[in-house]
């Protein structure tokens, strides 16, 4: 049986171990209510950018943007890949990898090459081991995202697909179902599929200004740009609710072994006392 | 009371004023607008400039805006605002630093990203040695 102070430091190790991850769950909880919030909040302006993309592509049918364009032969398709800075999230990334692998493998087997484009730095690392042409990524967003460091990423991806380089571009990031469940999912952006019943009975048009292609121009890019950005917010919920999770386990994990180690120590230190009494009595009847 | 229009101002990045006005104006691209209620439908990018809204009783309140779009309708005007500042030469460079900077990393020139890597390939490892351990398990079993 091992020594009874060595039980107890290793109790004591334990026991910072999970004073640690109990404040983390904590720090995840507050940052994941106000990820939340940031996720509402961003919402009425892509809602409402959709509403006059609908409005535009029923009113001038004329003019079709390449983000539009959806007969388009796929050769060489765009992945957008939204992951977290840092680890210690649970199965977060590597649940969105797996999915995205997946997909590549299927994309690959059409014979469709795949270029990625990576927000985050699981993503990075993880296409660096795996090999991938990766075209741009950027890291180190923090708690607060701005839309002006996603501008680079999301353009290098625009260009290509209007200089023809790639034909379609996803975008793989978490969906926050709730604080317990995290769907990876990977859905189109572009080109963009305008084609739906809403906003098919308007018979006004608007006045334009300048002229109607380049408020569509304008409109499509910061379209796609919110997008995006939603696609990092709600990531970076799903981060923290994930670590939420995470972390409260192990802190749980923390006190059960806890639990198991002060009995194996009261043991131990109950038959040293045993121990002890026979030697002595043994002594006394030996006298 | 004053016919008045809504008027709502959103960002990406959260919502900035709803309200009502009897007067909204507007730094566009062709020049100042001013859009009383029962304007004809109108959609326009906007410059960097100020979007004032007047209330009621008078009081102007400003918003600045670094640009975006301004749409119209009869009884709604809209500001999508953008939240940084935007030129096409901006965005190109914004663009060529994603590019460099995604190159840079994948030829290793990051210290965080070696750190990444380890990290990786260290819970690889343990993984590894986990599922050793078990299948010796089994076998001593």
């Amino acid at each position: 049986m091992a020594g009874a102070k060595e039980i107890r430091t290793k109790i004591s190790s334990i026991k910072s171990t999970q004073k640690i991850t109990k404040a983390m769950q904590m720090v995840a909880a507050s940052k994941m209510r106000k990820a939340q919030d940031r996720m509402a909040s961003s919402r009425p302006y892509a809602e409402k950018m959709l509403q006059v993309i609908h409005h535009l592509y029923h009113a001038s049918p004329e003019y079709r943007h390449a983000y539009m364009d959806i007969g388009r032969q796929r050769k060489r398709v765009g992945y957008i890949v939204v992951s977290s800075d840092r680890g210690l999230c649970g199965g977060l990334n590597s649940n969105l990898f797996r999915r995205l692998l997946a997909e590549v493998k299927a994309q690959r087997e059409a014979g469709v090459e795949v270029v990625f484009c990576t927000i985050g730095n699981k993503a990075l690392g993880f296409f660096r081991r795996f090999g991938g042409n990766v075209m741009g990524q950027v890291t180190h967003l923090g708690d607060k995202p701005h839309i002006e460091d996603l501008i680079g990423t999301v353009k290098v991806m625009l260009d290509a697909y209007v200089a023809g380089e790639i034909d379609a571009i996803h975008i793989a990031c978490n969906t926050f179902v709730n604080t317990m469940t995290q769907r990876p999912s990977i859905e189109q952006l572009v080109p963009i599929n305008a084609e739906s019943e809403q906003g098919r009975t308007h018979h006004w048009d608007y006045i334009y200004e300048p002229d109607a292609r380049v408020v569509l121009d304008a409109l499509l890019t910061r379209y796609i740009e919110s997008l995006v950005y939603q696609a990092v917010v709600e990531n970076g919920a799903c981060e923290q609710a994930a670590r939420m999770v995470a972390m409260k386990s192990a802190s749980d994990n923390a006190g059960n072994l806890i639990d198991e180690l002060q009995l194996v120590y009261n043991k131990a230190r109950q038959a040293a006392i045993t121990q002890e009494i026979s030697e002595i009595v043994g002594g006394a009847a030996a006298v | 009371m004053a016919m008045t229009i809504h008027v709502d101002i959103v960002s990406a990045e959260g919502a900035i004023h709803s309200g009502l006005a009897t007067m909204v104006y507007a730094p566009g691209e062709m020049g100042e607008l001013g859009i009383a209620p029962r304007h004809t439908p109108l959609i326009t990018r906007l410059k960097a400039g100020d979007v004032r809204v007047e209330h009621d009783g008078g009081e102007m309140e400003h918003f600045y805006v670094s640009g975006g779009m301004l749409e119209v309708q009869p009884d709604v005007v809209t500001v999508l605002a953008d939240t940084a500042l935007r030129a096409r030469d901006l965005d190109e460079a914004a663009a060529l630093e994603a590019k460099r900077r995604a190159e840079d990393a994948l030829a290793g020139r990051s210290a965080e990203l070696e750190y990444a890597k380890a990290q990786a390939e260290l819970a690889e490892a343990v993984a590894q040695l986990r599922a050793i351990e078990k299948l010796r398990k089994m076998k001593g079993k």
